[in-house]
């Protein structure tokens, strides 16, 4: 098969996947409403909507839970991974499966199920309970970014730091963590993109009052798509290229180095 | 015995691990300034002795007596003894110096102080001026020596070694146990030594103890442990042996092979089973017509420092070592001198040994 | 929400009896050890998952399996299996004239078929259309670089409810794609709220997901193996279907396993792309949760769809027993 035809087929791919995107893009800029007609260029809808109070808030809502539950999700899972690493097989099976169960699930289901607790509680569903259902299912995936870490650590480095003195809350810090620290990293950062992209658990978890993003945006969807929406989307795929950008060539010096 | 001689102590020390017994009821002291090296197989239990007189494990039973104290409930951070992992465990975030000052850190000493100790540290290994290097550029035995280097600048009473030369090709080996040695007289530190290599263990130890299954076979130093092996498993496993089932008809007199061999060895009774043990190097070889037995050669290799052959006398093959050669198929004779043979109580029959048969 | 009454008092003193007995547990160990022990670790987090993870499940066991008075049944279940059950029963105890009127509901059990039916189409699709994506992608020859796998990758990171509802001004009937046929002088075309529609938005935000599996089980494969296989004597053909395509099983594995649970459990998609006219078992369950308020039933819906997703997991495992295909994580 010929190189041309390989790119081209490549090339019509990605035209697919981006097609809506460039599509939204454009309509950021279209003066008017109409979702088919040019009405002409504009920055309207960017002004909107950053005076839109309900897409602030759920802005806020969204990267600030994102942070929260990612922090503690990696605090969580790293302290987790740690003792599972040292747990022998059978309870170290459990915590597995345990921790794999999550994932397994369906989110809806885990949505669900996590209603149903926090109603069954009597906990007031809001901030919290959508708070609370990010960190839990945050947290496996920390575990599973940070145990392979771990098991390619030596495993008697711990044993050498205790042997020279160190008691183990320094090992920990001092000798366990730096070794680990790329995939606490990854672990963290995948939890907060989780968390940011999140739908189907924080619409069950939260309350008609406290709207993340996605929950807001499938309000505003079923009625019909506003322009605003998609000046954020332009917006949104923005800080993404940029940031994906950066993180490229960054991973580029350092293997260059 | 003044118990104050003892540096450690172990007293009936046992260990089960997920229903298999790893250690069974050892007993073992440890002088100061002594290289005593824990010799056997995989499996034997020796580093697991290690690792409980360095702290990693608890014993299921026993005491850990450190200069007289008991030190089982003592975490490995607060016990006088520094330890050599198998693949040197270097913290690879630190550079060599901050790996050798690991330990001093902890302990608070100045910064000054802690310069000073770790650069004699890296003249003491051969290692100057490496200090700044990163731990994955160094090679394997420069690796060893830091590791080595972090151990001794906390200035343990004991330094305990987990088959620390596995990783290193032959010659620097030989090198690095003579080092070892030296670094261990001139320091005065007691070194506890775990290898299967019995020759390591025979060149660097004041005293070698055997295990086999978490039982002590044999402690001695290394000659007796060679001369005299206490059954055949440490005959088999210490230098190479022929080890032969036969029987004592009365003292100084035992029949294997087909031949009444005198001997020197008494007090085995009259017409008992026994293992008849003898060295490669102790047979010779003579005119077939002058030997005690005779046989024909079955295979002749070179190994550079001698020759191996393998005679069959039809009762028995023997493995001979000579430095003059023998022609294959050729017929020759067998004379042992009666101080080379050596008679032991027999193991047990289901022990797979290695070693020739029959009676 | 109607459900909160039904605080069953030997539930909560299990649960707190559980806890209990971590806590001493725990004390026990810390005890016996003298700080080596760093298995100790793990319990901030075996706590968090029992009351966030297996309570939750357990609740929903406990909600299927009961009435909204509490009272133990299985008429869940059966209702799911008969959609018209309770007032089938009602017809069979008001005598045999009504009878007739007996009729099993399937709507349950169409939905969920449906389903099935629909991921698996879509799992074929990007299957299909995946394969070649993440072969060429692999494709030494080509040189692409990671440049392309950064392209692939920020479409997944962009929200997908934003991108599903581009979709919509795509397809709707005054979207782009109808005003481009018209003012083409052809027919406008029904492209929205239909199967097609859902369909599409299904495959459009999981073809990444197959994409990156296979993706990483190809540059994982070592390339002095197509060479072995060409001199050895094989063709481009077949080096590629008896070395490239068997080693990359895991990733296929791997990426039907990404796409098929979610598109199975998926309610968004169909919502919004499909309008009222495409249900699926996702918005099923939804539906009774929230807009009936009938939990028991729902809760028997979920516990079905569990099943049956733990059921076509363990399938894929026995495929890839090693668990060597490449994901995200």
């Amino acid at each position: 098969m010929s190189k041309f035809a390989k790119r081209a087929y490549l090339t019509l791919i990605l035209f697919f996947l981006y097609v809506p995107i460039v599509v939204l893009i454009f309509q950021s800029f279209n003066a008017g409403k109409s979702r088919a007609k040019w009405e002409g260029f504009s920055f309207r809808w960017y002004a909107e909507l950053f005076q839109d109070q309900a897409i602030m808030k759920a802005l806020y809502v969204t990267l600030s839970i994102a942070v929260i539950a990612a922090v503690v999700a990696t605090v969580l899972g790293t302290l987790a991974a740690i003792g599972i690493h040292a747990m022998r097989k059978r309870p170290q099976a459990l915590m597995m499966t345990m921790t794999n169960l999550p994932m397994t699930m369906p989110d809806i289901v885990t949505g669900i199920s996590l209603m149903i607790l926090f109603t069954f509680t009597r906990i007031e569903r809001g901030y919290v309970t959508m708070l609370l259902a990010h960190i839990t299912f945050n947290t496996p995936y920390v575990i599973l970014s940070v145990l392979p870490k771990l098991k390619q650590m030596n495993k008697h480095t711990y044993e050498a730091a205790l042997d020279l003195g160190a008691p183990p809350s320094y090992a920990l810090l001092h000798v366990i963590l730096p070794e680990i620290s790329p995939g606490v990293i990854t672990g963290c950062l995948l939890a907060f993109t989780l968390s940011l992209d999140d739908f189907v658990i924080s619409y069950f978890t939260t309350s008609p009052m406290v709207q993340n993003l996605s929950t807001l945006i499938y309000s505003k969807a079923r009625i019909g798509i506003e322009p605003t929406l998609n000046a954020l989307s332009a917006l949104m795929f923005l800080a993404l290229l940029a940031l994906l950008m950066i993180v490229n060539h960054r991973a580029g010096k350092t293997a260059k180095a | 015995m003044v118990e104050k001689e003892h540096l450690i102590d172990l007293q009936h020390i046992s260990k089960d691990f997920d229903g298999t017994t790893v250690l069974d009821d050892i007993n073992l002291y440890i002088r100061k300034k002594e290289f005593v090296t824990l010799l056997g197989p995989s499996g034997c239990g020796k580093t697991t002795t290690l690792r409980i007189i360095g702290g990693f494990e608890y014993p299921s039973a026993g005491k850990v007596l450190f200069e007289g104290k008991d030190i089982v409930g003592l975490p490995p951070y607060k016990r006088k003894v520094n330890t050599i992992f198998q693949k040197y465990a270097l913290f690879p975030h630190l550079n060599v110096h901050d790996n050798i000052a690991f330990g001093l850190k902890i302990a608070k000493m100045p910064r000054d102080d802690i310069r000073r100790r770790v650069e004699k540290m890296l003249d003491l290994v051969n290692l100057r001026g490496y200090g700044k290097r990163s731990v994955d550029q160094l090679s394997g035995g420069q690796q060893q020596r830091v590791a080595i280097a972090r151990a001794l600048v906390n200035e343990p009473q004991v330094l305990l070694l987990d088959e620390p030369l596995g990783a290193l090709d032959l010659k620097l080996r030989k090198d690095m146990q003579l080092e070892l040695k030296r670094m261990q007289q001139a320091l005065g530190i007691t070194f506890l030594y775990v290898t299967h290599d019995q020759e390591e263990a025979l060149t660097m130890s004041d005293t070698v103890v055997v295990m086999r299954d978490g039982k002590i076979l044999q402690i001695g130093d290394p000659k007796s442990v060679y001369d005299e092996p206490a059954n055949a498993f440490v005959a088999d496993f210490i230098g190479e042996s022929n080890i032969m089932r036969g029987k004592m008809l009365y003292d100084e007199l035992v029949r294997f092979s087909g031949f009444d061999f005198p001997c020197v060895d008494a007090g085995f009774g009259q017409n008992q089973p026994v293992d008849v043990v003898v060295r490669p190097e102790d047979i010779m070889i003579v005119g077939e017509d002058v030997g005690q037995i005779s046989g024909v050669v079955q295979s002749v290799l070179f190994k550079g420092v001698h020759y191996e052959m393998m005679i069959d006398t039809g009762e028995t093959v023997f493995k001979v070592h000579s430095t003059v050669m023998q022609p294959q198929g050729s017929r020759v004779g067998i004379n042992i001198v009666p101080y080379n043979i050596h008679i032991m109580k027999p193991m047990p029959v289901d022990d797979p040994e290695g070693g020739v048969e029959e009676e | 929400m109607s459900q909160n009454l039904n605080l069953p008092a030997w539930l909560v003193w299990l649960f707190l009896a559980l806890l209990a007995a971590f806590v001493v547990f725990g004390i026990i160990s810390v005890k016996r050890s003298n700080g080596i022990k760093r298995s100790f670790f793990a319990s901030p987090y075996a706590v968090w998952m029992i009351l966030f993870t297996v309570v939750p499940v357990l609740l929903i066991g406990y909600y299927s399996l009961t009435d909204a008075s509490g009272a133990f049944t299985l008429d869940n279940f059966k209702n799911f299996w008969d959609s018209n059950y309770s007032v089938n029963q009602l017809y069979a105890q008001m005598g045999p004239e009504y009878a007739v009127l007996i009729q099993r509901g399937t709507v349950n059990l169409g939905i969920l078929l449906y389903s099935l039916w629909m991921a698996f189409l879509c799992t074929v699709i990007c299957l299909a259309l995946g394969y070649p994506a993440a072969y060429f992608m692999a494709d030494r020859q080509l040189k692409l670089g990671s440049t392309l796998v950064v392209l692939f990758i920020i479409p997944m990171w962009m929200n997908f409810l934003l991108r599903t509802v581009a979709w919509m001004t795509l397809l709707e009937d005054q979207g782009l794609i109808n005003t481009l046929l018209k003012s083409l002088g052809l027919h406008g075309a029904q492209l929205m709220y239909n199967d097609g529609a859902v369909l599409l938005g299904m495959v459009y935000n999981f073809l990444p997901f197959m994409v990156f599996p296979i993706y990483t089980s190809l540059t994982k494969m070592d390339g002095k193996l197509l060479e072995a296989a060409q001199d050895l004597g094989a063709n481009h053909v077949h080096t590629f279907m008896r070395v490239t395509m068997p080693l990359s099983i895991p990733g296929i594995i791997s990426g039907i396993t990404m796409v098929f649970m979610p598109s199975v459990t998926t309610f968004f998609i169909p919502r919004i792309l499909g309008g009222g006219n495409t249900m699926m078992f996702g918005d099923l369950i939804e539906n009774r949760f929230l807009t009936e308020g009938n939990w028991n039933v729902g809760s028997a819906l979920s516990l079905i769809m569990m099943v049956l997703i733990l059921i076509s997991l363990s399938i894929l495992r026995k495929a890839d027993p090693e668990g060597e295909g490449g994901g995200i994580v």
